[in-house]
């Protein structure tokens, strides 16, 4: 039962994550397409700018809760992923710098190198966790001793491509309509124009995806046993559908949230399929990682679960309250502030 | 599997040594910060203000670099050391997991908020994000050091036999480990001391080029007596903490001491040269009778147990170990000497010159000194990752040497150039002064 309740916790915190880093990332992937001049690029900049870091702290949580919660998945994950997790930190790492420092020395050259640096550096992200979550929806081989037999070109697979191409999709069209709240003239439209461009390329992705789990993967194999899971691919359309009517009301708050619950059900939809499963061998079926095989002790479950369920309603409760106080647009005015980005 | 270990180690050391550049000021700046806020608010002298605003702004670019290599040492436990993941997972992850959870968020959201915040909040609201910043990263950093507690003094667990592992006995055993929180006040204790030997330095620089010296006169007389009760503190806790490696790791204080000869009554060596090979020193001279017995146990007549009574594939490197401590030992005396001349020359309208270029020069020299302070720690730990429970050389994980040396070229390649980057800019900052309208 701990195991189960935790299982469902960690999908939640990967959940939240992709939706709140998944717009910072997604915006910093439009960079190059949707900045126009240096005034718009700096608002785009600005845009994640009381966010970003925040919101990068839930992959530390998650990563945290997996260490903590679920050990063994945690070594496996994160030994047998080497190679693409460490190009997924690098890419963060320069990510960081590229905010902090772009706009610290007065010179174009300088600001349009970071420019760069901040295009690949969240592009990367986006495409690197698509590819990992399809692998791991689809299994990895690994052998009973947590050995990956594989390199990272066999990451590169058809179903764990699509489902690079599936995150970055729904992370930029998730960052473009961030900037439609936090920008107005030329910028919003454009923006605005971005989102009705990657609305039906999302959807035909949705069903492309869908129709690739179950081509390589096992997890329909849950929702033949429970239909009724069955709702949360469908809770997943009504988002992405929710995010076209309330743009057509003009209503961009509750467009952008149904675009988060877009994201939270296509992660939910994942993860439903694996259960118990956490890391499942593509090689011996026995070799997989479960969340009872893989959990740690019922007293660690049970502090941990105690923290969790004090903390993270605390610290959803502040971070609401930091997006209230920043929800305003960025203006040409805020940027003349020295404190800036 | 050695490659692997020894790259994995290597990785490691670079990981950590780096990200430990960062978060000492952090920790230090954000307590001076708070301070300096603090009167601001209660005086409304708006020269405070200035200050915050300066000092932050090198705060902030140096925050963001603590931030992003703190993620990847997170990570590494997972990459490079799975094994040691799975066998203790069950008390560490918890600890990395609450860390996040009760602090880190807390430290990120209100930096933004102070950072981005000061026309949107009222004085007091904007003054409290500092506080709630400061108390956080030195909250996060005692999450951290207890579980370096628990691989240097494990507590608190059962080894579970059919799964293999250890778990979480009792859990108030784990957070109220003594040997954890001895490491905690000592490291916390040296990251203020280099927060104010940081603000000393910069404005010894100013106040010898006659620039803003109005300004960087009220960051001295601000700093000096900070620092130099932090050093006198850090003496105080660095010595609590010899006591606590003699009573759990004996190995490490021997040599810490290149001490080879189970004795009693034993003296202390001004100077020694430790030969590991021939388990003896090549120089050992001027020594001072029983101090090392009283230094380790508070008692001139105790018995202090030498390396050679160890087996010796359970010694530390001897001589790492042994010099890291005698440089953090004598940067440390040299703190003190210098943060009591600053405290002595901080009225006066120009401290002495010499005093001031020392002050400059004195800059990169905290940041050794606790690098060597790690270094006695963790290379005086080895050969256990888990000191008594697990060997380093069990605990890497089963991944190709190839990765691991691809991964630690990066590794040095990226984190050089970010340091060549950050110091390129925290000097540009610092240089520049307060802006004009801070000024």
């Amino acid at each position: 039962m701990l195991e189960t309740i935790w299982f469902i916790l960690w999908a939640l915190l990967w959940a939240v994550y992709f939706v709140l880093d998944g717009f910072d990332l997604g915006l910093g992937s439009l960079l190059p397409f949707l900045g126009k001049n240096e005034t718009e690029r700096r608002i785009m900049y600005n845009a994640a700018g009381p966010f970003w870091d925040g919101n990068e702290v839930w992959l530390i949580s998650a990563g945290g809760v997996t260490f903590a919660a679920f050990p063994k998945a945690y070594a496996v994950m994160f030994s047998a992923l080497y190679a693409p997790l460490l190009i997924l930190l690098f890419a963060l790492i320069f990510r960081a710098v590229s905010f902090e420092f772009r706009n610290k020395v007065d010179s174009p050259v300088w600001c349009t190198f970071w420019d760069g640096v901040h295009f690949v550096s969240n592009l990367i992200p986006c495409i690197l966790l698509g590819v990992a979550f399809a692998n791991l929806f689809m299994g990895i081989p690994i052998d009973a001793q947590g050995v990956y037999h594989g390199n990272l070109l066999k990451l590169l697979n058809i179903y764990g491509l699509a489902g690079g191409v599936f995150f970055l999709v729904f992370f930029m069209m998730h960052g473009a309509l961030w900037l439609t709240i936090k920008s107005e003239g030329p910028l919003q439209i454009r923006a605005l124009t971005m989102v009705n461009i990657l609305w039906p390329v999302l959807l035909g992705l949705l069903i492309i995806f869908l129709v690739l789990t179950a081509v390589y993967t096992n997890l329909f194999a849950n929702y033949l046993v429970s239909p009724a899971l069955f709702i949360l691919p469908l809770l997943a359309l009504a988002g992405l559908v929710g995010v076209k009517v309330m743009l057509r009301r003009g209503q961009l708050w509750p467009a952008w949230a149904c675009s988060a619950a877009f994201i939270v059900f296509v992660t939910f939809f994942g993860a439903a399929g694996m259960f118990p499963g956490m890391i499942i061998s593509s090689i011996d079926p026995a070799a997989s990682v479960t969340a009872f095989n893989g959990a740690s002790s019922p007293l660690t479950l049970k502090i941990m679960l105690g923290v969790a369920l004090v903390m993270v309603p605390i610290v959803l409760a502040y971070q609401v309250w930091v997006y209230r106080l920043f929800s305003a647009p960025v203006t040409a005015a805020d940027l003349s502030d020295d404190h800036a980005y | 599997m050695d490659d692997v270990l020894l790259l994995s180690r290597l990785q490691f050391a670079v990981a950590v040594f780096f990200h430990f550049i960062f978060v000492p000021l952090t920790l230090g700046l954000s307590v001076l910060l708070v301070w300096m806020e603090t009167l601001y608010v209660r005086t409304g002298d708006e020269m405070w203000k200035r200050h915050v605003k300066f000092w932050g702004r090198l705060f902030l670019i140096n925050f963001t670099l603590g931030v992003v290599t703190g993620i990847t040492l997170e990570f590494q436990f997972g990459t490079n050391w799975s094994r040691y993941s799975e066998y203790v997972g069950d008390i560490f992850g918890s600890l990395l997991a609450i860390e996040a959870t009760v602090a880190f968020f807390l430290e990120s959201t209100f930096l933004a908020v102070w950072h981005f915040g000061w026309d949107k909040l009222s004085k007091k609201a904007h003054c409290a994000c500092i506080w709630l910043v400061a108390l956080a990263s030195n909250l996060s950093a005692l999450w951290i050091i207890l579980a370096n507690g628990f691989m240097q003094n494990p507590k608190g667990y059962i080894i579970n036999e059919v799964a293999g592992r250890a778990e979480l006995a009792n859990f108030w055993e784990v957070v109220f480990n003594g040997f954890g929180w001895g490491m905690y006040a000592h490291t916390i204790l040296a990251s203020w001391a280099l927060g104010g030997f940081f603000v000393l330095g910069v404005s010894a620089w100013h106040l010898l080029n006659d620039s803003h010296k109005i300004f960087f006169r009220r960051s001295f007389r601000l700093a000096a007596p900070f620092t130099l009760v932090l050093t006198l503190a850090l003496a105080a806790s660095g010595h609590e903490e010899g006591q606590n490696v003699a009573e759990h790791q004996p190995a490490k204080l021997a040599a810490m001491e290149a001490h080879w000869e189970t004795g009693t009554n034993v003296p202390f060596y001004l100077m020694v040269w430790p030969d590991e090979e021939n388990e003896g020193n090549k120089v050992e001279a001027l020594g001072i009778p029983n101090l090392m017995s009283w230094i380790a146990y508070g008692n001139a007549n105790a018995e202090v147990k030498g390396l050679k009574d160890f087996p010796k594939e359970d010694r530390p490197p001897v001589a790492a170990t042994f010099w890291s401590f005698r440089g953090m030992v004598a940067l440390g005396s040299l703190f003190i000497l210098l943060a009591l001349a600053a405290t002595w020359q901080r009225n006066r309208d120009m401290p002495h010159a010499g005093l001031l270029r020392l002050l400059i020069l004195n800059i990169p020299l905290p940041y050794i000194g606790l690098g060597l302070g790690w270094a006695v720690a963790e290379i005086g730990r080895q050969p256990w990752i888990v000191y008594g429970l697990m060997r380093t050389s069990e605990a890497v994980s089963p991944v190709p040497a190839g990765n691991v040396a691809i991964s630690l070229i990066a590794f040095i390649v990226v984190y050089t150039l970010l340091g060549a980057l950050d110091i390129f800019l925290l000097r540009k900052y610092a240089l520049k002064g307060p802006d004009a309208q801070e000024a």
